[in-house]
């Protein structure tokens, strides 16, 4: 584990300890349950952005992705669509938007920020024509609801719900993906600098699309699992500000937006992080307008605290090399 | 040499980078009116040197005196106040600014916040007449030479009240008219009192110019030549240490067969020139001429990196002609960078990662990284190339330049290259390792390798080189036998003057 995730896992144990102290309510079956659901949507949204985020890109769509497909998801069910099959088309639209913003930030070299900024605008006026921004009910599809939104009672009222279990198979390819795979080391390298990945024969291009796709494609399965979490869909606010939140568990977790680092645990236990404040928030009695906050601070104190010990780990480590040599 | 004392006096200095020790113990002075060259080999120090006295860098150690007073150079800006000026070899101008504009830049009369207009033409046109410039203050720098923004470089450090003036370089791009209309003003300037620190890798201007040199080596004072003592030979032998033919002792073997070819290859920067040579194995083929002859690019484009607009090529007899650096590497061509630091290595990633970096994708089985495979080609490239580093997972920022320069080629090396392009390779890098580079490419040459390198450094083109193509304007204008290698013959040639050769 590297000191950025340590640093991130004693401010969750911090803040789980001080709110727990606060209000003993808070650990308790139900809440549990729901922390720990919660936590798993945001950081499954988190890991996708994380692979944008080293490549030194940005992606602002994910919230307005989630709400198209939780929203076709919904005029899928009303028209008695074969519901598997709708999933699967689902999946494949979200690889497809992925891929064109790919396509458009390498081969037309649009600026990412741009290309996402329009899909944001774009996914989301979408949604709300489609449905008439009409706030649409879900009838049960059985299986696929269990599926998705089904859960595993542990002990008492604990439960596991399926958001976990999928936050579990995605951080284990992506970690694995990252860490053991040539295109995870390549991912990083271009990262860090794009031109020398290209001098050394990595097609750079490919992986960067390769990185929004799977950006995309994990907000694509994060829309699948809100809409039946949440059981209903409003095409104008569903996954609003999620891409935000996001960035910020991806950024806290360890990644810069300069590119070249990340770590898939770190961007998990920062979305627990974001998720608990604002959990915890209710629970101390801070006021509940103050939440975005409180919430910003503690992400711009830990990024700050995280740059202040690298640049005290360079120094000593420059020093160590130019008193060894003389 | 006058009698009183120095104008400018810097004794003791010492400069430490992360991994580098730059400077150590350097002590140089300068009087009022004198030019004073400083040379050394690529890596000696002269740069950082002279940007400690301009505040750019701050001295870790010694001291500086202006006038006998001790003074401490923090910023430019300070360094400006002292009289110093210091005219960097990529200049420092704003392209989409006129002439006057340049010369006030940071400086502008104003009232109030509104510039005085009339007043900065006025003055720069003063100042243009002292370099002997005649063109309107209104033309746009970006409509000027090379030289001519050299010298608009020059008046805006007259506009300062300069007493000192540094040049680095200033003729590396130059042609030959423009460097005689440069060294004109630069005797001018003395004339008119002002001291100049002249730095070139050029020994024949340096000995016409000079009426003192200084000598850095690995970041040391190394000697100084005053008046008849200021031969080439004797600077080189200062430069390097030892005689030299020492230095570069070379053993030329037998020639093979052509293993590269190229023919009417045509680059993008220049598509109207077509280029043809061809290296045999066992040949080590040198590129000469000035900054921004075409040089770097003709190695891009055999690489892939920007790929030809015409002509073709041929490696040991099959005809290729990459698209892409990718295809470059897979038909068995690789280069080492002249931008190491943003080409050649991912710099924050250890040295592991970076020599595995091209190799990775041979290595790999479904994509899986073989990381005991990675470790050991790590520790065979870090013995075999003699990497000075703690341990394979040091992060190569740290890493000293001619260490930086070892892990790109160990990159190279063990993708088994068969052509091997190498551009300024020893830039930046100290004496020791510089050798030990020479030998890997004669080792490589002999081993079959046909090795291609560009070189700004007479001195390593001159030693170094089987045969010597000379480059200008991104045409090649010359191909010189080791038998017809000359100083003379190339800096001839790579000035555009066809005739002499």
């Amino acid at each position: 584990m590297n000191k950025n995730t340590i640093g991130i896992l004693s401010l969750f144990v911090l803040i789980f300890g001080f709110t727990w102290y606060s209000n003993e309510n808070f650990v308790n079956g139900y809440n549990m349950t729901n922390l720990v659901k919660w936590s798993s949507l945001y950081a499954i949204m988190g890991i996708g952005v994380a692979f944008v985020i080293i490549t030194g890109g940005i992606d602002l769509s994910i919230g307005s992705v989630i709400g198209l497909v939780a929203s076709l998801l919904a005029l899928a069910i009303k028209y008695e669509w074969n519901p598997t099959l709708t999933v699967v088309l689902l999946l494949g639209l979200s690889i497809v938007i992925g891929l064109m913003h790919g396509l458009l930030i390498t081969k037309v070299k649009l600026q990412p920020f741009v290309v996402t900024l329009c899909g944001l605008l774009f996914y989301r006026g979408i949604s709300r024509w489609l449905t008439d921004n009409q706030t649409m009910q879900f009838p049960g599809t059985e299986n696929l609801d269990s599926f998705f939104s089904g859960k595993l009672l542990i002990f008492g009222k604990f439960a596991l719900s399926s958001p976990f279990f999928f936050l579990v198979v995605v951080a284990f390819i992506a970690a694995f993906f990252l860490n053991r795979t040539i295109w995870g080391r390549y991912l990083l390298a271009l990262g860090n600098n794009e031109d020398g990945a290209r001098y050394s024969g990595i097609q750079t291009d490919r992986l960067k699309i390769a990185a929004y796709v799977i950006c995309s494609f994990l907000a694509g399965v994060s829309g699948l699992l809100f809409a039946y979490e949440l059981d209903s869909v409003q095409p104008a606010q569903t996954g609003e500000f999620y891409e935000l939140y996001a960035i910020a568990a991806a950024v806290l977790g360890g990644c810069s937006l300069r590119g070249g680092q990340g770590a898939i645990f770190g961007v998990i236990i920062a979305a627990a992080v974001i998720r608990l404040l604002r959990n915890s928030i209710n629970l101390v009695g801070i006021s509940t307008h103050l939440e975005f906050s409180i919430i910003g601070l503690v992400i711009l104190g830990g990024v700050t605290a995280d740059e202040l010990i690298k640049r005290i780990v360079a120094k000593r480590r420059s020093k160590q090399i130019s008193t060894s040599k003389s | 040499m006058p009698k009183e004392p120095p104008l400018l006096e810097a004794s003791s200095i010492g400069k430490q980078f992360p991994g580098v020790r730059a400077l150590h113990n350097v002590n140089l002075s300068l009087f009022q009116g004198e030019i004073l060259s400083l040379v050394g080999e690529n890596g000696a120090g002269k740069s950082t040197m002279m940007k400690l006295l301009a505040g750019i860098h701050l001295p870790d150690d010694g001291a500086i005196k202006l006038n006998g007073d001790l003074v401490e150079i923090t910023n430019v800006r300070e360094a400006q106040k002292y009289g110093i000026a210091l005219i960097h070899q990529e200049l420092n101008l704003s392209d989409n600014l006129d002439i006057a504009a340049n010369i006030f830049l940071g400086n502008e009369p104003h009232k109030n916040g509104v510039m005085d207009h009339n007043r900065i033409h006025r003055e720069s046109a003063q100042f243009l007449k002292r370099v002997g410039l005649e063109f309107p203050t209104d033309t746009l720098v970006a409509d000027l030479t090379i030289g001519h923004q050299q010298l608009v470089e020059i008046s805006k450090a007259l506009s300062v009240d300069a007493r000192i003036i540094i040049m680095d370089e200033p003729t590396s791009s130059l042609s030959q008219k423009e460097s005689e209309k440069l060294f004109e003003v630069i005797r001018g300037l003395k004339s008119q009192g002002i001291s100049i620190i002249y730095i070139s890798h050029r020994l024949g201007e340096v000995i016409d110019l000079s009426d003192r040199v200084s000598v850095l080596r690995d970041g040391e004072n190394a000697g100084e030549l005053v008046g008849d003592e200021i031969t080439h030979d004797a600077m080189v032998k200062l430069m390097v240490g030892r005689d030299l033919s020492q230095f570069y002792n070379r053993t030329v073997t037998a020639l093979g067969e052509k293993i590269f070819e190229v023919k009417g290859l045509r680059t993008p920067p220049y598509p109207d020139n077509e280029i043809s040579f061809s290296v045999r194995s066992g040949e080590i083929l040198g590129i000469a001429g000035l900054v921004g002859a075409g040089r770097t690019e003709l190695l891009q484009t055999i690489f892939g990196i920007t790929p030809a607009v015409g002509g073709s090529m041929k490696l040991n007899g099959k005809e290729l002609m990459p698209k892409s650096s990718l295809e470059a590497i897979d038909s068995g061509i690789v280069l080492a960078p002249e931008d190491r630091k943003r080409h050649g290595l991912i710099l924050e990633m250890n040295v592991r990662e970076n020599t595995s970096l091209a190799r990775l994708s041979r290595d790999q089985k479904v994509g899986i990284i073989d990381f005991n495979n990675e470790y050991e080609l790590a520790e065979k490239t870090i013995k075999e190339l003699k990497i000075k580093t703690p341990h394979s997972s040091q992060v190569v920022q740290y890493l000293s330049g001619g260490n930086q320069q070892k892990v790109v080629l160990g990159k190279w090396l063990s993708m088994n290259p068969s052509l091997l392009l190498l551009d300024e390779p020893t830039r930046g890098i100290d004496i020791g390792s510089k050798q030990e580079i020479y030998k890997l490419m004669e080792e490589l040459a002999a081993s079959g390798v046909a090795v291609i390198f560009v070189s700004s450094e007479m001195e390593e083109v001159l030693g170094m080189a089987d045969r010597v193509l000379v480059m200008h304007e991104g045409a090649v204008t010359g191909d010189l036998s080791r038998e017809q290698l000359n100083e003379e013959a190339v800096m001839q040639l790579a000035t555009g003057n066809k005739a002499a050769a």
